[in-house]
């Protein structure tokens, strides 16, 4: 047990007592985020729940508008870049500058495909007229409220493709933090935390990928 | 030169420290306001006290904006016809005053300004536990203002501060600029809720136990646990009314076939648990408060304490008593009303605690206790009425009336307002190291407490008679009551000017307080006031509860003893 | 009980949607009176009793107490059942429509209340029941959020644009009662005001009967009661004073400037125009705040109206 006149590792913040004490806390501020941002999904998520149990058939008729295939791949892909980036943290600990380095760009590639997908699926469906609202101009399904249907997809898409976004930033962020030597296996929280946020993206997928595409 | 056996918070064993006595100088030579000094050194700091007043300052200068507004609503309102501004005029005031006063000053006044100040101090840590982060929060809570403040620029707003759908979609005004507006501050408040909790859990000083936690502690835990869970809710419910503004998605809006009532969902499942946000704050400051001023042990601690996060469960339950009369499902309209009443119970179990603290006490009616004195009061009321509106039948004429209005003014004014001025002149002399003039001090709450109580004591008789809320032009019939209450909230005026003045004026010519002027156990009343950057020159170590009056004050004194001294 | 408390609230004009709403307010405010009391004197008693004598005073360390917290944890809980139980029987009540309740048909709008009859009549702003009998309210609104209060009857329910709500009430004596719009919904929310007039049932009958279905009268009549029938009136007043839109007396022929800048005079096109597509042509120092009518008047409609307005000299 330290007090403040002891020296500090540079990275340890002067209010924090030890490293222990800032992984600690910084790790529990993640968590607490993550609970939030769980939370702010879950508002979408129940905006889901109560359209598809006022309007079950439209959203069996919808859920075939909407590509399995490349949804799939697309979890896959995902799933994939969880992995490296738990690979990225394991190599951190184990003081694998190398293949932290490495594994954090493919989480970022394969972040990259999932977004190109992404992208090639909401062209599609721009083509067809299937815009969010107001904009929808799509006749091919013949229900009512299917533009309801796509605002929802839209808006769970929409706000999780923003959160791979952000996560490409954030990762590529660590990356080139990495690259300037600043990690080790003493101090990798920055890794940690992040990789904490990319499981919780991949976690949400996880979710909408059946909810929206597999209905049957 | 003496041991003590405590755990620290990081690694939760019992270990033996080496402690000493550290009096703290009356006279402190280096405190926060004399390093770092600049308004560069301000704008910049990661000193979770400089935040604190700044988010001091942000939160008075918009109470004074939402302040004028009411009371020109007020003036409005002493003849039934216009009296001197037009009804969309009145319509946009009326939702700005709501909708600055919620989410610009109850929600971030206790815990963002006072909470940011006190909170690391009480725990003895130099600060929270993301110091960026927390000025991070304060710049997007100003970035939030900026664009509520276009939205006054531009077409104001005029949906009210509830934003109800489909007048929202449909309303002309300035609807995206202020929803963003309130968007951006969710994050303020999330990160805030955030930092606490990290800090409170991880950044304790040696032996403070959670069974020593000050209960102004555990009330911004329950707090920052129902601004983490709440906020997001609120954040999305406003992103998909922008978005349904913007794009027409179509799920709140029912010429596109969506439902309306959902949208009261979403909006009560954040803004009912902000009720408790706003209040529970408040219910921390009061037992800081009570205890020190009548010298004595707070009685039932542990009710006291669970007593907040039971509210912060249960405050998720109830979201639906508000729309009793919105045509939502007859379960749920039970449902809601019962768990309403189950919310009901831990505050009245907190009140009888805090009245059964004073007995036997060494009682002293200080300004802060005055305010107690008053919160106790008023809050009883908002809280019986309360009852009442939980009430489904009784709820049902009661519903969007002034009854409705007083009921809330008494519980967020009379209830968080008032703890929060409890606080303020509480914790007033360890934040500037200035005394106000006491005499002046209770002029102004003697004007508060009459202004305020006339103010709304005639708005429960008006909405009871049929009055309802919102209202431009009003019958006939309810003209005494609105004249009465319009004089009241003049009243109201003054004696917040007053305070401005007295508060203002003991930072020019105040006299010097003492590090601890009111005799409190309190942790944060172990440090120079103002404090030293680092809260203690020392590291605290904590041996007794933080109510512990029967105790000499030598032992609320200690700190771990450094390799220097142990030489000797 | 409570009439302690009865000053606070009017006089209840309909005993069975209300009586048991009053009762249990009268026993909420009697307890909460007498706890209030309690808390207050109890308060004020231990300041005075325990005042400091000096800094020194010691005090009695006193941490909790089971059995008294126990009590006041456990007496309130039991209130809140009884409120709980009697709030909730109460408002079954107000949910349960009796069978042989008389039904009329409610429209709200932005910034009125149409009332509609079984035999077609149509009434703005004022609902006529017979008195000793039950009425239900099938109500619907035509835009956004509204709410019906009526203090007397103790009743109130709000009235959405996506599905049908009700609320009944029995008023025993023919008289007046106010109708309030309790949801906020704009500009003229607190004009949104009607009506109810109770009959004796024979009265009632006979007033039904004199109703005019439609059809009847002469044009200017007909445009009359069309203005009252769709809220016109509450924005445009037929008798030169100044509401949010421009008044109706002497509109006819009038030279108005234009909020572009361009004046016209008002003619039978313009009015038409004015009524279906109302943000075309605004008139200076005025704000666009009209709603569409086009689909809720017929092109005869609109024709009676210009008429009557024709009449406003």
């Amino acid at each position: 047990m330290a007090n403040h006149s002891t020296s500090h590792p540079t990275h340890v913040q002067h209010h924090f007592v030890d490293s222990d004490q800032q992984f600690d806390t910084a790790k529990l501020g993640m968590w607490v985020f993550l609970v939030n941002e769980i939370l702010f999904f879950g508002g979408l998520f129940c905006a889901y729940i109560v359209y598809r149990a006022w309007y079950p058939e439209l959203f069996q008729m919808a859920a075939l508008e909407l590509n399995t295939f490349w949804g799939a791949v697309n979890t896959v892909v995902l799933i994939g870049s969880s992995l490296t980036v738990a690979m990225a943290i394991r190599s951190a600990q184990k003081n694998q500058m190398k293949g932290l380095k490495i594994n954090l760009l493919i989480t970022i590639a394969l972040a990259v495909v999932f977004m190109v997908i992404k992208g090639f699926e909401y062209a599609h469906k721009f083509e067809l007229g299937i815009f969010p609202g107001d904009f929808y101009t799509y006749e091919g399904l013949d229900h009512p409220q299917a533009n309801v249907f796509f605002g929802i997809y839209y808006m769970l898409t929409g706000v999780h493709a923003l959160h791979v976004l952000i996560g490409i930033g954030l990762i590529f962020w660590i990356y080139l933090r990495a690259r300037k030597g600043e990690f080790s296996s003493e101090y990798y929280t920055p890794v940690e935390i992040t990789g904490l946020y990319w499981h919780l993206v991949d976690l949400i997928w996880i979710f909408l990928f059946p909810l929206l595409y597999l209905i049957e | 030169m003496a041991t003590a056996e405590v755990s620290p918070a990081s690694t939760g064993t019992k270990k033996t420290f080496k402690v000493k006595r550290y009096i703290p100088s009356e006279n402190p030579k280096k405190t926060f306001f004399t390093e770092e000094r600049g308004l560069w050194a301000w704008l910049t700091t990661v000193d979770h006290k400089k935040i604190g007043l700044m988010y001091l300052g942000s939160v008075t200068f918009f109470f004074l904006l939402g302040g004028i507004l009411a009371l020109l609503l007020r003036t409005e309102l002493l003849t039934p016809a216009q009296t001197f501004i037009e009804a969309d005029t009145y319509n946009q005031f009326f939702t700005l005053h709501g909708a600055i006063m919620v989410f610009f000053v109850l929600v971030p006044s206790i815990p963002a300004a006072l909470g940011n100040f006190v909170l690391p101090m009480q725990l003895g840590a130099k600060d929270v536990a993301f110091p960026r982060l927390n000025l991070a929060s304060l710049y997007i809570y100003i970035i939030g203002a900026i664009f509520t403040f276009i939205a006054l620029a531009s077409n104001g707003l005029d949906t009210g501060w509830t934003f109800y759908t489909p007048y929202s979609t449909e309303s002309t005004s300035s609807v995206i600029w202020v929803t963003m507006g309130v968007f951006i501050l969710g994050f303020s408040s999330i990160l805030t809720g955030t930092n606490f909790i990290a800090t409170i859990h991880k950044l304790r000083a040696p032996g403070i136990t959670w069974s020593k936690l000050p209960l102004n502690i555990w009330a911004l835990y329950a707090t920052s646990i129902m601004q983490v869970l709440a906020t997001p809710v609120l954040a999305i419910t406003l992103l998909l009314l922008t978005m349904e503004r913007f794009l027409g998605v179509g799920i709140f809006d029912p010429s596109l076939g969506g439902d309306p009532v959902l949208y009261q969902h979403f909006f009560w499942f954040y803004s009912h648990p902000a009720v408790y946000i706003m209040i529970v704050p408040g219910f921390g400051i009061i037992s800081e408060v009570i205890t020190t001023f009548s010298k004595k042990h707070i009685f039932g601690y542990w009710a006291i304490a669970l007593s907040s996060l039971a509210i912060a469960f249960i405050g998720f339950l109830v979201w639906g008593h508000h729309m009793f009369t919105s045509g939502q499902s007859a379960v749920a309209t039970t449902v809601f009303s019962f768990l309403t009443f189950l919310v009901g119970i831990p505050t009245g179990i907190k009140i009888l605690n805090w009245v059964a603290t004073l007995y036997k006490g060494s009682i002293e009616m200080k300004t802060p206790m005055v305010y107690v004195f008053v919160f106790l009061f008023l809050f009883s009321i908002g809280g019986f009425t309360g009852i009442m509106l939980g009430a489904l039948s009784a709820d049902i004429h009661l519903h969007d009336t002034y009854y409705v209005v007083a009921h809330f003014h008494y519980v967020m004014m009379g209830g968080t307002l008032i703890a929060l001025l409890a606080g303020l002149h509480y914790w007033w002399p360890k934040m500037t190291g200035k005394m106000y003039n006491e005499f002046q001090a209770k002029i102004g709450a003697a004007l508060i407490f009459i202004g305020f109580n006339m103010t709304f004591l005639p708005q429960f008789i008006m909405g009871s008679q049929g009055m309802p809320r919102r209202y431009y032009n009003y019958i006939d019939q309810f003209t005494i009551f609105h004249q009465t209450s319009t004089i009241g909230s003049y009243i109201l005026g003054v004696g917040f000017l007053l305070i401005a003045y007295y508060l203002a004026k003991s930072l020019m010519s105040g006299e010097r307080a003492g590090s601890n002027p009111w005799g409190s156990r309190g942790l944060e009343w172990q440090s120079t006031s103002p404090p030293d950057l680092h809260n203690f020159d020392h590291t605290p170590v904590v041996i007794n509860g933080p109510y512990d009056y029967h105790k000499p004050m030598e032992e609320f004194q200690l700190g771990l003893a450094n390799a220097h001294d142990e030489k000797h | 009980m409570g009439s302690l408390f009865d000053f606070m609230l009017p006089e209840l004009k309909s005993p069975l949607t209300g009586a048991s709403t009053d009762a249990l307010m009268g026993f909420i405010h009697l307890v909460s009176f007498i706890i209030l009391a309690g808390v207050t004197i109890a308060m004020i008693y231990f300041a005075i009793k325990y005042k400091r004598k000096s800094d020194d005073d010691q005090t009695p360390l006193i941490t909790h107490n089971n059995t008294l917290e126990l009590t006041w944890s456990v007496i309130p809980l039991i209130l809140v059942f009884i409120v709980f139980g009697w709030g909730y029987s109460g408002w079954l009540n107000l949910k349960a429509v009796p069978d042989n309740a008389y039904e009329i048909q409610v429209s709200a709008y932005k910034w009125g209340w149409t009332f509609s009859y079984e035999n077609g009549a149509q009434v703005g702003n004022e609902v006529h029941v017979p008195a000793g009998r039950p009425v239900k309210l099938v109500m619907k609104s035509q835009d956004v959020l509204h709410s019906f209060f009526v203090p007397d009857y103790r009743i109130k329910q709000d009235v959405l644009p996506n599905r049908y709500t009700y609320v009944w009430f029995q008023a025993d004596e023919a008289g007046e009662s106010q109708v309030f719009c309790t949801e906020y919904c704009g500009t003229s929310h607190s004009d949104m005001l009607a009506k109810v007039i109770v009959h004796t049932q024979s009265d009632f009958e006979n007033w039904l009967a004199s109703q005019n279905t439609g059809g009847g009268g002469t044009p200017v009549e007909r445009g009359e009661s069309l203005l009252t029938l769709q809220g016109c009136v509450t924005c445009h007043s037929v008798d030169g004073s100044e509401k949010i839109g421009p008044t109706f007396q002497k509109l006819f022929g009038r030279e108005e400037t234009m909020t572009d800048g361009t004046t016209l005079t008002v003619d039978e096109n313009y009015i038409r125009e004015s009524i279906l597509d109302p943000g075309a042509k605004i008139v200076e120092g005025y704000q666009n705040q009209m709603v569409s009518y086009e689909g809720r008047l017929s092109d005869d409609d609109i024709s009676d109206i210009i008429e009557y307005i024709k009449t406003l000299d």
